[in-house]
This record gives structure tokens, C-alpha cells and sequence, in this order.
């Protein structure tokens, strides 16, 4: 376990430009595909998220799918929710991830369960994301939710969830700045679309002095968008991305113009862009070197 | 007042496999105002029993089946009937099946599932506004309680799944933490909603709930 902060941390505290994106752990034991693709993706990029249990939809340990990419040399961003855990497990899983050589953490409160194949699932929610970040702080500082000590504290880089295009805006203001006063060092938005909303979410935000990193989605279809608008709680695809890639002869070139668009038009906003590719890694490299350029 | 549905009548039947004979409860209270367990229902029950074959061999409307001294003193009182019944079906609450099966051997069969604590916002329409967490916080949160009405229980604000004030997992529903700000906006109160709430103390309602007023 060591204490040197992660190459996400140096890069953002040092004012450089990030790239991160996430590769899903698959649903079996077989990570070999997964472990390619994240190394695929490794060059063009800082960190790669991996998701824990995506729309409440069940797959391998979050947790083991970072040690397997932090194994491999690819520096992993941590993704934990509060949904699937109490308070003891979700500080034994950070404290694994720590002892696991896991720096980056993504704390989240959860997609619901009834958005998930495990709807009969009791939902957990004992602790909610600001009280998650609370709590990492805590563990970092050398003790436990219950005040104990710990053998050996460690050092998290601490992410939480943003929400720019929601509204009421003012009410989603209130918990991201508890979210930064519990120790949040950077915050990974939804996948965005309207500039506009990442320019007011930047003004109201980066004073409170955590690192902005924006999402961003590549669309493969007009059918996907619609299905994202539908079930994806917080996504709001506009209409007009949605008929360009109705019209387009080549949707997935299309999907990814207006990714690389969209990244070029919020990159003033934000200290790094987070890719997600649902499945056209392809766009991944298209959209770092188009915003590097 | 607790909530209950009565479970469908294959279910009650097939729970009631090998009984001929049955003996009846209901409660005035709960299960009356929810229709499934007063003493209509309990006449419907009997028609539905004896059509199926099974003989009914009295039957009793508790006034709260949850009172356990009650339900034994109103049993005793039904004694011959209990006893030449080859079962009790209760249609009461959980709690009041038990002040039943606590009364007597006999076997005890369930017929409503009990749902939840609820508010009435009219006739047959129920709401649940609190689940009974042990330490209410309705004072900081502008009298709507987030650990009930917000599908995830938060106590910090709304989910990223939140927009336009709609709960992420009903878009029909409003998010609990819209409306606490809405009401915040409307009539300021002596809380606000920047301050951290710390995790709820689950130890407060040890399991089983138990409670004693000093004499
Ligand atoms: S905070 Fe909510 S659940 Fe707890 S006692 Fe108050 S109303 Fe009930
Ligand atoms: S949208 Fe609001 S009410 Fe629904 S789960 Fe999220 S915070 Fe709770």
C-alpha cells in the first residue's frame, strides 16, 4: 500500500487534461474479454472505470474487476454504490480496494433494483452517497464509521456522481456541495449534451474547487438513444442528435461526429472528459486525439 | 393503520389443504377500513369457504386483533366452535394473526398480507408516509419524510436519477427531495438542507420491536 496519489490525481491537481472511460465487468467469471478491451483502451487514456453492477443489472465484483485491471497496469477508477451493501461491507470493500493497490474510487448512491434483473432484491441504502464519502474521508484519515482505528489508513482519490441537465438545478446544487464539503476531490458527471448546461454547471461548481470530468455517451443508433431517453434514469438525449442519427447512412460515424462535437464544445467547462462507448471502443481514441488536437 | 390485502382465495385454499372445517376472524379496526378483513369480508370468506366445501364452524370480528388479552378472552368465549374447527383462518394483520396463534394450538392460517403503516388519503386509498425508523427526522426535513417517500430512503438529496422533480423510478411519482425543497422554498422552516445528515442509527428499533412504559 503506498500513499503516492494516483496518475488521475497528479494529472487533475497538476491542471492537466484528463481522459477516463469504463469497461463493464462481464456477467461470469470469464474476464478475458473484458481485461482485452481494457487494455485496448489503456493508451488512449488516464483511468478506466469499472461499473458496479450497471442498472442494478448483476455482474462480477467491482471490486475484483479493478484489481484485475490494476494487475494488469491499467490504473482503474473504482466504482462503488450504495445500493447492494451496508455500512460494513462498503468499508471492507474500500479497505480491499486499498490493499489491492486501488487509488481511484467512483462513490455512488445506485441505480434503483427495479431497473435491474433482480427485481425481487431487497434494496440495501443503508448509507447514502454523501455519507459513502464521508466515510472514505474517514477511512483515509486513519479510523472507521464508528470512530475505531484502523491498521494502516488508505489514500483514495474521491470521485461522486453530477448531474448538470437535472432540474430543479438548485436542489442537485445543495447535495454536490455536501458531497465536496464529505471529501469528494472530483466529480464525474451524466453524459451530457447541451454545452450550455455544462458552462452553468461549471460556473456554480469549480469555485467549490472539486476537479469536473464530463460524460460523454457514443450513440450507436437513433433506437439506442430512444432506449436511453427511456429507461436510463437522468439521460436526456435532445431531439435534434436523435433525427442526425435517424438520417445518418452510417450511424455508428455519425454517433461518434457528435461525441467528438459535443467534447470539443464542453471541453472549456471541465478538467477532463469520461467516454462511454456502449460497445464502439473504436470512438474512445476518435474523440481524445480530436479534443487533444 | 396497517395496511392489508387479502391473498387470492387459491392461495387461502390451498394453505387450507386436508381442513374440512374452519374457524373464522376478522378485526373491526385495520382490516376493516382496508375491506379485507371486516365483518363483509368475513361473510364473503364463509360463502367462498362453504363453497368449496368447507364447513365454517362459527366466526368472530375482533375489535382489535392485535390486543392479545382480547383475542383470548374473545376466543375463549367461542371456546366449542374453536375447538371443533380443524383450523383458525385469521383475516387481521400479522400482528393480529399472532395474538391468534398465540391463544391457541390450533393450526392458523393467514389470509391477508400484511403491506404497510399507512395514511388514508380517502376511501380505499392508502398511502405510506412513514416507516417507523425509530428516530424521526420529519423536523429537519420540512415534515416529508425522505427515509419513506424517496424509493432509495436518502437523507442527503436527491439521486442523480432525479429531473423535473420526478422520482427516478416512477416518473408519475414526484422525487421526495423536490418536494421538501418546493416546501422549503414556499414556507422557509428551521432546517435547510446544506446540513449533513449522518447515517440513521438502525439500532434504535432492535428486532423484534419491543417496548415497556415505566409503571
Ligand atoms: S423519519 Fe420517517 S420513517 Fe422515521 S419515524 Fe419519522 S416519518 Fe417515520
Ligand atoms: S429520484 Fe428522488 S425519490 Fe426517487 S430515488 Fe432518487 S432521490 Fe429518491
Amino acid at each position: 500500500m503506498t500513499s503516492t496519489p494516483s496518475r488521475l490525481q497528479q494529472k487533475l491537481e497538476g491542471e492537466q487534461f484528463v481522459f477516463t472511460t469504463e469497461v463493464c465487468p462481464p456477467k461470469g467469471a470469464d474476464c478475458d474479454t473484458f481485461v482485452a478491451v481494457a487494455r485496448e483502451l489503456a493508451p488512449h487514456v488516464d483511468a478506466v472505470n469499472v461499473t458496479d453492477n450497471q442498472g442494478a443489472h448483476m455482474r462480477i465484483s467491482p471490486l475484483a474487476a479493478a484489481a484485475l485491471l490494476q494487475r494488469e497496469g491499467v490504473e482503474p477508477v473504482f466504482q462503488l454504490t450504495c445500493r447492494d451493501r451496508n455500512r460494513l461491507a462498503l468499508q471492507s470493500d474500500l479497505l480491499g480496494a486499498a490493499a489491492l493497490g486501488v487509488k481511484n474510487v467512483l462513490l455512488l448512491t445506485g441505480d434503483h433494483i427495479s431497473f435491474g434483473d433482480h427485481k425481487e432484491a431487497k434494496t440495501v441504502f443503508d448509507l447514502d452517497s454523501v455519507q459513502l464519502i464521508d466515510v472514505a474521508s474517514r477511512l483515509c484519515r486513519g479510523e472507521d464509521l464508528s470512530g475505531r482505528k484502523l491498521h494502516g489508513a488508505p489514500s483514495f482519490f474521491i470521485g461522486a456522481a453530477a448531474a448538470p441537465e437535472a432540474e430543479p438545478f438548485e436542489l442537485t446544487l445543495f447535495k454536490l456541495r455536501k458531497k465536496i464539503a464529505a471529501g469528494a476531490q472530483f466529480l464525474q458527471t451524466q453524459a451530457v449534451f447541451d454545452p450550455a448546461a455544462c458552462q452553468k454547471f461549471h460556473q456554480a461548481v469549480a469555485p467549490l474547487g472539486a476537479r469536473i470530468i464530463a460524460g460523454i455517451i457514443i450513440l450507436k443508433s437513433a433506437g439506442m438513444a430512444r432506449f436511453i431517453n427511456a429507461n436510463i434514469p437522468g439521460l436526456n438525449i435532445p431531439d435534434t442528435i436523435i433525427t442526425e442519427l435517424e438520417n445518418s447512412p452510417h450511424p455508428h460515424t455519425t454517433g461518434i461526429d457528435i461525441a467528438c462535437r459535443l467534447a470539443a464544445e464542453i471541453k472549456p467547462y471541465c478538467h477532463g472528459i469520461h467516454i462511454m462507448p456502449m460497445g464502439l471502443e473504436r470512438g474512445v481514441a476518435a474523440i481524445v486525439s480530436s479534443v487533444s488536437a | 393503520m396497517i395496511v392489508s390485502r387479502q391473498k387470492p382465495i387459491e392461495d387461502i385454499l390451498s394453505s387450507l389443504d386436508g381442513c374440512r372445517s374452519v374457524f373464522l376472524i376478522g378485526c373491526t379496526k385495520c382490516a376493516t377500513v382496508c375491506k379485507s378483513g371486516g365483518e363483509e369480508e368475513v361473510w364473503q370468506m364463509q360463502e367462498e369457504l362453504l363453497a368449496a366445501g368447507i364447513e365454517v364452524t362459527g366466526s368472530l370480528v375482533i375489535d382489535e386483533a392485535c390486543h392479545m388479552l382480547r383475542v383470548s378472552r374473545d376466543l375463549r368465549s367461542k371456546q366449542q366452535m374453536v375447538d371443533d374447527a380443524d383450523s383458525i383462518l385469521v383475516m387481521a394483520c400479522g400482528a393480529g394473526i399472532q395474538s391468534v396463534s398465540a391463544a391457541t394450538s390450533k393450526k392458523t392460517v393467514a389470509a391477508l398480507d400484511s403491506l404497510f403503516l399507512g395514511n388514508i388519503r380517502r376511501f380505499g386509498q392508502f398511502e405510506q408516509k412513514c416507516s417507523l425508523c425509530g428516530e424521526c427526522i420529519l423536523t429537519q426535513t420540512a415534515g416529508i419524510c425522505p427515509v419513506t417517500a424517496c424509493a432509495k430512503g436518502l437523507l442527503n438529496g436527491p439521486c442523480g436519477g432525479m429531473d423535473n422533480g420526478r422520482c427516478e423510478t416512477d416518473q408519475e411519482s414526484p422525487c421526495a427531495w423536490a418536494e421538501i425543497f418546493e416546501r422549503l422554498q414556499k414556507t422557509p422552516q428551521s432546517c435547510d438542507l446544506e446540513s449533513y445528515r449522518p447515517p440513521k442509527n438502525h439500532g434504535k428499533v432492535p428486532k423484534p420491536g419491543k417496548l415497556k412504559l415505566p409503571k
